[in-house]
């Protein structure tokens, strides 16, 4: 789960980090009277969940009351990397010397945490870790003792951070980490941390993303994301149904158990010429209710022409799987988009005698459903 | 001859008086494995399935002499069941459990270091030695004993495979479904020198996915350290960055790590021929034995 930025950082004063003042506005109206109290120059700044807003216009700078009108006509309503623009956070502009990157993430290849400081933060942060990772300083992590003080004093230094502020700033990491540590984060971090003419630290920007295995454990986060859920109204809808879905570009809809085998038969619509639609892992096993729910995320989306369903059984017996495929269809007078069907593991032979091929492609093996399904897209857009 | 368990292992089953682990203890028993105890907090003395159950994981293993975990604890709870199972202590502990949080699991991780259990998972189907014992979900009847072995993060994906293994009469020493999440117990190197060092795995195939950098050091280590041949498929070919799919750990981060290109990439140099799709994986093992 994401947080917004003025979520997080909400999170991160609460923490005791220095935050410039803000004020959240969803009119342009309201985001002038929030600038006029807060003090010229702000930032307005959109509160979507993307990176690099500042380089895609979401981001303006304004000196007065007029200027920060028009900023934010300008931003409320835009679309930014395909997402709407409803709200603003107006900010106090920090007038600053130096701008550093603050982080905390898990590292995978360690399975251990690590914080990380550069002085070279700000919008090219991810082009210096690809291009010149010395430039970030790193100092895993033990999570049963947490981030010791040397650690982040030494990652302040030995990132080259101004003797003056290094140790406010491994101040500013420690609690960076205790607040990733305390709310089950993924990823933490400031960037910019800016270092004013009088030498304040300023958190600029706030990102924390936080685990959604987790969420059971930190109600208040999870109230947020009920404040930040929104965006394509099909990835809702399929959220809501419990299904793990991704909407992609293509005209051929997937609907398969296990995320590993879903992401194959993505890989094998590719393979044979199609273009995937979306892919949609529906679980264990396959009652009616799931599959008539994972049809209807799929027919939903106008961009699928053909739908393939493989469901490898495992445990779960074929001819089960089979009886909830027709209990779900059944529904439907006539399905509205061509559906073809593979089964396989236990009992998966006598489940596909009893599929209601009035209504379904059969099809034996995964490479000719996937074969099929793509056929029956190309016919349908043709 | 197998690796991580055959039929002298003998299993204790913690959460075993839950929904899941009632069923799945039932299918492990049917299928021949050695499951001698369960444990369950405040449970003890009860029996499931003819399997006695213990309050303690400790107790479970000093009365049966239970020397293998299998858990189906729910994920809230299984970060300290994991702890429990590496305390008590038995040499493999395979945990099915899906959604455990991250950072429980890089305290368990932590804790796994100084022991030389085997930790098997989470959120994996388990692992089966064809014939003689299975510890988890993964569904006996699709594998055959054999010469291959079988290591990968997905379940589903490996019944795909391995079913089509079986059918061309490529049976398998043992498979191990090392599980989706980004902190895992046993990765795919641990997995491939077990492989590597069992005298009757003749070929290996190993299943990986998108995200992290575990299959391009299973190249390394492939290149440097292995004599035994391996085969591939990887899956997420077509995913788009950004997003998880499905598995906690399978995302194309947005730095561009963790693709599927350059995991094929590592492993084509390291001499690992990668199918393109799940029946090309078995064109490759028949031209490896």
């Amino acid at each position: 789960m994401k947080l917004h930025e003025y979520q997080a950082k909400g999170v991160f004063a609460d923490a005791g980090i220095p935050t410039p003042p803000s004020e959240l506005a969803s009119t342009a109206e309201e985001a002038v009277a929030a600038a006029d109290r807060i003090g010229y120059p702000v930032a307005v700044k959109a509160q979507v969940q993307v990176g690099g807003r500042g380089k895609a216009g979401g981001i303006e700078i304004v000196a007065d009351a007029e200027q920060a009108r028009e900023a934010a006509d300008s931003i409320l309503g835009m679309e930014l990397k395909g997402l709407h623009v409803d709200r603003v956070l107006v900010e106090g502009a920090v007038d600053f010397e130096d701008e550093l990157y603050l982080g905390v993430t898990m590292d995978r290849g360690e399975r251990q945490p690590v914080a990380m400081v550069s002085t070279r933060g700000g919008v090219n942060i991810e082009e210096v870790a690809a291009e010149e990772p010395e430039a970030i300083a790193r100092e895993h992590v033990d999570p049963a003792f947490g981030l010791h003080p040397y650690q982040a004093r030494r990652a302040a230094f030995d990132a080259g951070v101004d003797r003056d502020v290094a140790t406010d700033v491994a101040g500013v990491l420690r609690t960076l980490y205790s607040l990733w540590d305390d709310n089950d984060a993924t990823d933490a971090e400031i960037n910019p941390l800016m270092v004013t003419a009088d030498r304040e630290l300023v958190a600029a920007d706030a990102v924390m993303n936080v685990d959604d295995d987790a969420l059971f454990r930190h109600p208040d986060l999870a109230e947020m994301e009920e404040e930040s859920a929104a965006g394509d109204d099909i990835e809702s809808t399929a959220e809501g149904y419990g299904f793990d879905y991704v909407r992609l570009d293509g005209n051929v809809g997937i609907i398969g158990n296990g995320a590993g085998l879903v992401m194959a038969t993505l890989d094998l619509v590719d393979h044979y010429g199609g273009a995937p639609a979306n892919f949609l892992d529906i679980g264990g096993g396959a009652k009616a209710e799931r599959v008539a729910n994972a049809l209807d995320v799929v027919f939903s989306d106008p961009n699928v022409d053909a739908v393939v369903f493989n469901i490898f059984g495992g445990i779960t017996r074929g001819d089960e799987v089979a009886k909830g495929i027709n209990e779900a269809i059944a529904a439907f007078e006539e399905l509205p988009k061509p559906v073809v069907v593979r089964l396989a593991g236990t009992n998966a032979e006598e489940g596909m005698e009893i599929l209601d091929t009035d209504q379904l492609e059969v099809e034996a093996t995964l490479e000719d459903a996937v074969k099929r399904a793509v056929e029956r897209a190309a016919e349908v857009s043709a | 001859m197998s690796v991580l368990v055959d039929d002298d292992t003998r299993v204790v089953v913690q959460g075993i008086t839950g929904g899941e682990g009632r069923f799945h203890t039932g299918q492990m028993v049917d299928y021949g494995t050695n499951v001698v105890a369960g444990a369950v907090p405040g449970k003890g003395g009860q029996a499931v399935e003819g399997v006695p159950v213990y309050d303690t994981v400790r107790g479970a293993a000093r009365e049966e002499n239970a020397d293998a975990a299998v858990v189906f604890v729910p994920p809230a709870f299984a970060g300290d069941a994991l702890f429990e199972a590496l305390d008590s202590p038995v040499d493999l502990v395979v945990a099915i459990t899906e959604g455990i949080p991250q950072q429980d699991m890089a305290a368990v991780y932590r804790k796994l270091r100084e022991t030389d259990t085997h930790l098997v998972g989470p959120n994996c189907p388990g692992v089966i030695t064809p014939g003689e014992a299975k510890l988890g979900i993964l569904p006996g009847d699709i594998f055959s004993p054999g010469n291959v072995g079988f290591v990968s993060r997905s379940g589903t994906l490996t019944y795909q495979v391995v079913d089509n293994l079986t059918k061309r009469g490529l049976g398998q020493t043992t498979a191990v479904g090392i599980g989706g999440d980004p902190i895992i117990g046993t990765d795919f190197v641990d997995a491939l020198r077990l492989f590597e060092a069992d005298e009757d795995t003749e070929a290996i195939v190993m299943c990986g996915e998108i995200g992290g950098e575990d299959e391009e050091e299973a190249a390394n280590f492939i290149a440097s350290e292995m004599d035994t041949p391996v085969a591939a498929f990887i899956a997420g070919r077509t995913a788009p960055p950004g997003k998880r799919m499905g598995h906690a750990g399978a995302i194309v981060s947005g730095s561009g790590t963790g693709t599927a290109e350059s995991k094929i990439t590592a492993l084509n140099n390291a001499g690992v021929p990668v199918g393109d799709t799940p029946e090309e994986v078995a064109d490759h093992v028949e031209e490896l034995l």
